[in-house]
């Protein structure tokens, strides 16, 4: 028997997962031995030093192009790309969730098992400092999306998989009002998400089946030279793509996004809403480009419909949403639909536009987000759409920074929302999927509905009794929302730096 | 002949100081508002008596220069660059532009200075004034441009202009319909222009004059043809030609110095400037001359008819501008020597017309505002030196030497019945020399029941009284226009206009049906029979109310039903087809906009029913979609689809 050999591990390019992983079990220790006052500070500085730490390595390691660990992890111009968003989107999100000003104690409870109604549960509710656990498991779960965008083996994928949901899962429990609510949509999350796992598992089985081998690049050449029965391939293609579409939202697997978006606390949604989706396209992008491209022919047509069933659902769900977060829940189905059409150009500039649509829309949706956590009642935020009404005579500013986001998901030129549509649609016409892009913009227009009803309710709505007050907002939340509206503006106005970035980076290694 | 236009240098390179003087002012006056009220009017006065004054001094370095090279082009910088598409932010200042600027420049300072007197009382005087200078800076780049696209930009500067002016006393709302009707039926006219200068785009790639003109010859008879009525759609509409003349009248509900200025001595004969400086266009194709000859011909028979209908003193005197103004597009639709006569005319005509308009307002400063002439009589003892320069106003338009009208219009007959085509001689000579039978006609009764004959003043008007000095110096200054310019016109503008019409004005040697010495006798024969008339006539005074007359003086009164007509066949299908619009719009298109609205809320609410919120659905609806994806596959895979 020969002796165990390691494979060579190419540590320069490991290195931003392993100093978010390293960071994250320090975080741990950090939970045992910094006095609980201290606590927050500490945790919150070395969740950002650590993401600023990794984008420091990505932007090192930007010319690697090179498959390591025994073709587990490839680093290429995508893998660097989407790990750089998710580290900055993600950055931004921790700001969102390291927020304590806007709240008591901050958007998290300190004890998410306690009993709800009980006199503790009152207790913690009133003003307790929130858990601080929040910070290591933000970390893990970032550290698990770099893996997963950079994952060249399908199992190596499965973990990374569970790496980032497991933390996602705590993370939407974690709410400090509506506990409820929040455990609900905890468990559907984790329930649901389990399945679609099971899905992906299976489905890597059966393709392990077809061609011999988990790496992508065997799989590739496996479908180039079938040596075994084509419905396993194609069996476990559509598992695969099951489990990557549930994370991805796509319709009909969308089922939990609504639930889970209004019930997690606004912070994790918006964490959810930006990096999960950068997250878990980039792995689509992955699995599809480089393992699947042969047969590309015989998945088009089946993700293109589930593309424009994800577009109409979206679309046409949001139009009867009373509840902000769940809009933007669907809201975010529908673009999930659109960076599909993105994806199934399958050419250069599908890839490019993809990315470029990730980054816009996560600055985008991050500035959304923390917008809904400042309007506030005393039984926390006020997402009811109702409670929106004539907030443009209470608070102008923030009614405006709204209005413009929210023009931005419509699409409207000069913000990035115009920019990164034009960008996919283009794409997929000259990748010959016209029809997706009829569809796209059908739903555009469908879709523009419920924003600017948003948009007249703040502004020509009488104010009521029951209009909220808005929080002013602390200074990481002034810092996320001027990040989002002026990166919306920017790729809006002069998109091209960004999209020559996505072009260089557009070539997956096999 | 080849075009070219020499650069502007030394003193000439400041050309655009006239455009900018104003401009200047206008900005001004509108952004000090009320701070300006005070002073405003005089900065107002002085901006265009300064550009008057440097325009006398481009105009003697123009004269220095050889007359071969005389002119002075002056690119300032790139207006418009998309594509092919270049034009220039440029200034031409040629013998042409030069004639135009000093009648502008000069005419318009005499008229902003009569209405400091004029408008004394009104509480709008400063905004007055800011948007009359803003009227010169505009028509004098229509008129300095070295390119179509700066033409048309000066062209639409005087067309906004005049609308804020037509409008002045936006209260009244006559006044206020009037400056639409005039922004409505100019905009049928630009479209034309417009369109016409996308054509020379199209065709020859350049919009500059001297691109275009030369590259006249290049092009098909049928486009210069649609080129050259699409420019005169435009010219129509600025100038107040058939078929778009019916602005131009009710435009009168404007302040008298607007109606002095604009209607009667710069902006309305924009149309012609076009024509004449498009020379190489229009001479270029003889069916696009006839059309220019007939549309002159039949507008001024038309003034002349309706304008010896009216009551109105302004009307009458607007009507007579659409007259005069068919005689000048009848000179530069003769083409050749003929446009130099036209010119004349236009600079004569620049000066008596604005003198009579003043003299109206004189009159009307005196008795009221009142308008209406079967009111007015005897005023010549009351208003000595209104009575004079208007008379002398009176002797030039009618043509009587040695006073400037017959300098410059008996030439344009005699021109038209030197037409070559024998028939086209005679109809077009024709209705020139009966045009001047009826202006003689109109004009006089005009004179003769404001000035003399009994007083017919209504009972509150009893005190008729001079207008104050800063009125009538304007006054006496463009009476003595009116008196010597003709003369000296006739004299030397054809050869000053040499180099940009490039043929040298027709010697009388030409070979006419009638003889030049015949033609001249009877046009003043005409003159006097239709002035000898209307002196008989209207001496003893009129009737005060209108009186039931035949069918030729009631559709006069109604201007020959042509608003009638225009009503008719344009306003009513108009408003039928708006109807029909916001029918189907309501019905059709919002009612599919609901439904379709209607249909997505209705699926939506349907649709979130199965949103049901719990577990087991949602993987139900997981488990199905899963077994649909892989199903879809498989039967890919095993060729049902495919």
């Amino acid at each position: 028997m020969d002796p165990l050999k390691l494979p060579p591990i190419d540590y320069g390019a490991l290195l931003p997962m392993l100093i978010l992983f390293g960071a994250a079990c320090l975080g741990v220790l950090v939970e045992v031995a910094v006095p609980r006052r201290a606590r927050n500070a500490v945790q919150l500085s070395l969740a950002l030093i650590a993401v600023v730490a990794a984008l420091v390595a990505v932007v090192l390691e930007r010319g690697t192009r090179t498959i390591t660990i025994g073709g587990a992890v490839a680093v290429d111009g995508p893998t660097l790309f989407l790990q750089g968003a998710i580290l900055v989107l993600g950055g931004v999100s921790l700001m969102l969730i390291g927020e304590r000003s806007v709240e008591r104690g901050g958007a998290f409870v300190s004890e998410a098992a306690v009993t709800v109604g009980s006199q503790r549960d009152m207790q913690q509710t009133s003003g307790q400092p929130g858990a601080t656990e929040v910070y290591p498991l933000s970390v893990f779960a970032l550290g698990g999306m770099l893996l997963f965008v950079a994952a060249n083996d399908l199992l190596t994928m499965f973990v990374a998989l569970e790496v980032f949901s497991l933390p996602l899962y705590l993370l939407c429990a974690l709410a400090r009002r509506r506990r409820l609510l929040s455990q609900e949509a905890a468990l559907k999350y984790f329930l649901l998400g389990s399945y679609a796992s099971a899905f992906f598992l299976f489905g890597v089985a059966f393709i392990y089946g077809f061609a011999g081998g988990i790496q992508l690049g065997e799989v590739h050449e496996a479908v180039a030279n079938p040596q075994r029965s084509e419905v396993l391939l194609y069996v476990g293609l559509g598992m695969v793509a099951i489990g990557l579409l549930f994370k991805a939202a796509l319709a009909p697997f969308h089922v939990w996004t609504p639930d889970v978006y209004q019930g997690a606390p606004t912070p994790v949604t918006a964490f959810m809403a930006a990096c999960t989706k950068v997250a878990a396209f980039g792995a689509l992008l992955r699995v599809l480009y480089v393992a699947f491209e042969g047969v590309r022919w015989d998945f088009q047509p089946v993700l293109g419909g589930i593309a424009v069933l994800t577009m109409f659902i979206g679309a046409v769900l949001a139009v009867t949403q009373t509840d902000l977060k769940r809009l933007l829940a669907y809201s975010s189905i529908a673009n999930a639909g659109y960076l599909m059409v993105g994806v199934l150009a399958l050419n250069d500039e599908g890839l490019s536009s993809t990315m470029f649509y990730l980054v816009a829309y996560g600055f985008s949706v991050l500035a959304a987000f923390a917008i809904i956590s400042l309007v506030r009642d005393p039984d926390g935020e006020a997402t009811h759409l109702s409670k929106w009404a004539g907030i443009g005579r209470k608070s102008p500013l923030l009614a405006g920074v709204f209005t413009f986001i929210l023009l931005a998901f419509a699409g409207i030129p000069l913000t990035s929302g115009f920019t990164s549509k034009f960008a996919v649609f283009g794409a997929a016409v000259e990748g010959g999927q016209t029809w997706l892009v009829i569809f796209g913009v059908i739903t555009s227009m469908l879709l523009a509905f419920p924003y600017l009803r948003v948009v007249v309710l703040m502004w020509l709505s009488e104010p009521g009794e029951s209009t909220p007050a808005v929080s002013i907002p602390g200074f990481l939340t002034s810092a996320v929302l001027a990040l989002g509206v002026i990166v919306t503006v920017a790729l809006g106005v002069v998109p091209a730096p960004l999209i020559e970035l996505t072009r260089d980076a557009a070539e997956f290694v096999r | 002949m080849e075009h070219t236009f020499a650069p502007a240098t030394g003193v000439l390179s400041n050309i655009w100081l006239l455009v900018a003087v104003p401009l200047a002012s206008a900005t001004i006056l509108l952004l000090l508002g009320k701070r300006s009220d005070r002073w405003g009017h005089w900065l107002g006065v002085a901006s265009v008596a300064a550009s008057f004054v440097l325009g006398l001094i481009f105009f003697v370095n123009l004269s220095g220069l050889d007359p071969a090279r005389r002119s002075a082009e002056l690119s300032l910088w790139d207006f418009i660059v998309v594509g092919d598409l270049k034009v220039d932010f440029g200034l031409l200042f040629d013998p042409l532009a030069g004639v135009f600027v000093l009648l502008i420049t000069g005419v318009g300072s005499l008229i902003h200075l009569y209405a400091v007197g004029y408008m004394e009382h009104d509480p709008g005087r400063r905004k007055f004034f800011a948007y009359f200078n803003l009227f010169v800076s505009a028509m004098l780049l229509l008129v300095l441009g070295n390119n179509y696209v700066m033409l048309y930009f000066g062209w639409e500067g005087v067309g906004l202009a005049s609308y804020l002016l037509i409008s002045f006393w936006y209260t009244r709302p006559s006044a206020a319909t009037a400056g639409k009707k005039a922004f409505l039926m100019n905009r049928v006219g630009d479209a034309g222009l417009a369109i016409g200068i996308f054509l020379m785009f199209t065709e020859l790639g350049s919009t500059q004059y001297d691109d275009v003109f030369n590259g006249v010859d290049s092009m098909a008879a049928g486009t210069i043809l649609v080129m050259g009525i699409l420019l005169l759609l435009g010219a129509c509409g600025k100038s107040g030609q058939f078929p778009l003349q019916a602005w131009l009248p009710d435009a009168m509900e404007g302040p008298t110095p607007v109606s002095a200025l604009i209607h009667a001595a710069t902006m309305v004969t924009a149309g012609v400037y076009l024509i004449a400086r498009s020379n190489p266009i229009f001479s270029a194709n003889t069916t696009l001359q006839l059309v220019v000859v007939s549309i002159g011909a039949i507008t001024l028979l038309m003034g002349c008819l309706i304008g010896a209908a009216k009551d109105d003193i302004k009307r009458i005197l607007a009507w007579s501008t659409v007259s005069q103004i068919g005689y000048m597009f009848l000179g530069v639709g003769l083409g050749g020597g003929a446009y130099a006569l036209a010119i004349i005319h236009l600079l004569a005509h620049g000066f008596f017309k604005a003198n009579m308009f003043l003299g109206a307002g004189s009159v009307m400063h005196g008795m009221h505002d009142q308008v209406d002439i079967r009111r007015f009589g005897g005023l010549s003892k009351h208003m000595k030196i209104t009575w004079l320069t208007f008379g002398t106003g009176w002797l030039a338009i009618i043509g009587i030497p040695p006073l400037s009208g017959y300098f410059s219009k008996e030439p344009i007959i005699a021109a038209a019945f030197e037409r070559e085509v024998v028939w086209e001689a005679w109809v077009f000579g024709g209705a020139a020399l009966l045009g001047a039978g009826l202006t003689a006609f109109y004009m006089t009764r005009l004179f003769v029941l404001t000035f003399h004959g009994p007083a017919r003043w209504t009972e509150d008007n009893q005190h008729p009284h001079e207008s104050p000095a800063i009125m009538t110096i304007p006054l006496i200054l463009l009476a003595a226009g009116s008196i010597g310019a003709g003369y000296l016109m006739s004299t030397s503008v054809p050869d000053w206009l040499n180099p940009v019409f490039g043929t040298a004005a027709a010697e009388g040697e030409a070979h006419g049906v009638l003889s030049h010495a015949v033609i001249t006798i009877l046009s003043l024969l005409v003159t006097v029979i239709g002035a000898g008339l209307a002196w008989a006539l209207f001496r003893k005074g009129t009737a005060l109310e209108p009186e039931p007359a035949g069918v030729l003086v009631t559709a006069a009164r109604r201007n020959l039903y042509t608003d009638a007509f225009n009503e008719a066949v344009f306003e009513r299908p108009g408003i039928y087809l708006t109807r029909a619009l916001v029918f189907l719009d309501n019905k059709g298109i919002d009612g599919l906009v609901n439904g379709i609205a209607a249909g997505i809320g209705g699926g939506s609410g349907r649709l979130r029913r199965l949103q049901t919120g719990f577990v087991r659905s949602y993987a139900l609806s997981m488990l199905t979609g899963a077994m649909l994806v892989v199903g879809a596959f498989l039967a890919i895979q095993l060729g049902w689809l495919a």
